[in-house]
């Protein structure tokens, strides 16, 4: 069934995938930092096909996403930092990762069907206005769980939080083998990269089923997916839910990479980035969805290198805190792209037909 | 007589101030197409609703093949064997043909998460076998070489063979066509009619709504009559025609 030529790609991109760290940390003079960036965008490409889900298949738009990964976030450091060790059963802490993980994944798809509930009759904009409260309420309440019970530390964040350990080897130091040097950053890339292509195929899976056409149905027509039986009720539940576990592995993740978690992590602005990596790259494809993702997350970190060297040249001084430039440069992009390709940068040949057809249809 | 297929009794549905469905009584027998007419606003529409659980009723009772369907959510209904169509099509514009179809299978199939997943053996053969009856489908309605273009790019009548396929694909003991030949020209109405006898003669009970008079005469085996929320007549077509209330509500009285 699997071509040569798809053999051969996969292949390719696998071995790039293993060296492409080593690459940047070799080929860089501050490697580590950029390979830092590389984690954290494959952190997001999880955020973002956990996103697609509900956005890009569901058709529910939801402006509150990043609540989830702050709930995997914070259910991985409350289990794994001295914080609440002297509250929680001795067992409870520090599960293996996979059990830890699982914990993650169905915290948030329980917080996932507690937003997908009340908000069954909502479409559009009254869904994502009611979401995007959701995503604050979590982030307040992250803020202020520390009275009268301290249960999240309140804005100070949970600190110490312990790196991952698998089969007796601490990700936290670096490793020898084969005589290379595997440091921390370099050892998550490995992990995440692996839970990041474990959930693509997921994603790939769900999305040529059944599960998957109930999705699409429901966002083509909800009144008609209804009348063809399919429940639909579960089915947006169930599409809030996997889409929230998504968030909650890379949340997980996130907290043992970082080793420390704070509400600053999870504003608004996070969620609405994720959904931009979606829109951009093509809502509903999964590679175009990918390369959202890669963009909007690398992008801020080039240009932060550029800018300044940049009005250095220029101006011969620094006019801009890089920061605020930087968020410019990438609304203008982001405007330039939604005029110029309004499906998306890499959109599946059907949405890509949906939005020229006219076009074409004119012309002819 | 055996008993009827389906029987609604003392159906009642208002919106507001506007009594849409006054206390309507319908039977319909295994094996008949029966067809359901009246003027523009008569309810004909809001009755489908209510047979397809899309709305609630106020009062009545509603059973269908020996089950209670009254105040039943969608999918139960579906389930049970009632499949419809729309008037103004409604099928899932950005998905091909076939995959509209292949939705149509939901209730009918069962994979979980899992089985979309790890796609074992079962969910494989499943998932096989929801391809093979989409197609299967399609060339019944007669558009099996479309199976891969968008259901939006199909021309107006394939749009509506393919609303019947994915009705059809729920496996229904009862087809409801909302208007099905609206908009179709006589060719295209009579390969409908068609293909409406042969879904009967598979064994599918058909209830139609339809404002040709004349497709309606030639095609069902009992026609009801609705005006103003009212059923004001029923029975064999030629009974139908002749019935002074039916003249009355489509032509109005005629000055004394």
């Amino acid at each position: 069934m699997q071509s040569k030529k798809q053999i051969i790609t996969f292949a390719a991109l696998a071995v790039v995938l293993a060296i492409l760290p080593w690459a940047i940390t070799g080929g860089f003079e501050n490697g580590k930092s950029w390979l830092r960036a590389v984690d954290f965008a494959l952190l997001y490409i999880m955020l973002a096909l956990g996103l697609n889900i509900v956005v890009g298949f569901a058709g529910l738009l939801d402006l509150g996403y990043i609540a989830f990964y702050a709930v995997g976030a914070y259910s991985f450091a409350l289990l794994n930092s001295p914080h609440l060790a002297a509250v929680l059963p001795a067992w409870l802490m520090h599960p293996p990762l996979l059990v830890m993980l699982l914990i993650a994944a169905c915290v948030a798809g329980v917080f996932g069907v507690l937003l997908g509930t009340p908000t069954l009759k909502l479409r559009g904009d009254y869904l994502a206005i009611v979401t995007l409260g959701f995503g604050e309420i979590i982030r307040i309440f992250l803020n202020n769980l520390d009275r009268p019970v301290n249960i999240t530390n309140g804005p100070q964040g949970i600190n110490n939080i312990s790196k991952v350990n698998i089969a007796g080897y601490d990700l936290g130091r670096p490793i020898e083998w084969f005589g290379l040097k595997f440091d921390t950053v370099h050892l998550y890339y490995y992990l995440i990269l692996a839970f990041c292509c474990l959930i693509i195929f997921v994603t790939l899976r769900l999305q040529r089923s059944r599960i998957g056409r109930a999705w699409v149905a429901i966002r083509e027509d909800e009144i008609a997916a209804n009348a063809m039986g399919i429940n639909t009720r579960n089915v947006k539940l169930l599409a809030f839910a996997m889409g929230a576990s998504f968030g909650g592995v890379s949340g997980a993740l996130f907290a043992s990479f970082q080793g420390f978690v704070s509400p600053e992590s999870f504003v608004l602005m996070e969620s609405i980035m994720v959904l931009c990596m979606v829109v951009l790259g093509g809502m509903g494809h999964i590679p175009g969805v990918i390369l959202g993702a890669i963009l909007v997350s690398i992008t801020p970190e080039v240009l932060r290198d550029v800018i300044n060297p940049l009005q250095s040249a220029v101006f011969g001084e620094r006019l801009f805190d890089p920061e605020n430039l930087r968020m410019l440069i990438f609304g203008l992009a982001m405007i330039i792209i939604m005029l110029l390709r309004p499906e998306g940068l890499w959109p599946s040949k059907r949405r890509a037909r949906e939005f020229h057809e006219h076009e074409e249809e004119a012309k002819a | 007589m055996s008993t009827p297929l389906l029987k609604i009794e003392g159906i009642h549905k208002r919106f507001g101030g506007l009594h849409a469905l006054n206390d309507v009584a319908l039977s319909i027998n295994a094996g008949e197409i029966y067809g359901l007419i009246g003027p523009n606003g008569a309810g004909k529409t809001t009755l489908f609703n209510v047979l397809t659980g899309l709305y609630q009723p106020d009062e009545g009772s509603f059973t269908f093949n020996g089950k209670d369907l009254f105040r039943q959510k969608p999918y139960v209904v579906v389930e049970s064997g009632i499949a419809r169509t729309f008037q103004n099509i409604r099928l899932f514009a950005n998905m091909t043909a076939l995959e509209n179809v292949m939705v149509g299978q939901h209730v009918r199939t069962s994979a979980s998460v899992f089985g979309a997943v790890f796609r074992g053996p079962k969910a494989k053969a499943e998932e096989a076998a929801i391809a093979a009856r989409a197609q299967e489908l399609l060339d019944y309605v007669g558009i099996g070489k479309r199976k891969d273009e968008l259901a939006r790019n199909l021309s107006y009548g394939d749009q509506r063979r393919l609303e019947i396929a994915r009705a059809l694909a729920t496996s229904p003991t009862l087809l409801a066509l909302d208007e099905p030949a609206a908009g179709m020209n006589p060719k295209e109405t009579d390969q409908l009619k068609a293909l409406m006898e042969k879904i009967r003669a598979d064994g599918v009970t058909i209830l139609l709504i339809e404002h040709d008079v004349k497709l309606m005469m030639g095609l069902c085996d009992r026609i009801a009559v609705l005006d103003y929320g009212k059923k004001i007549a029923e029975g064999i077509p030629e009974q139908v025609k002749n019935d002074p209330r039916v003249i009355e509500a489509y032509l109005g009285v005629a000055p004394e």
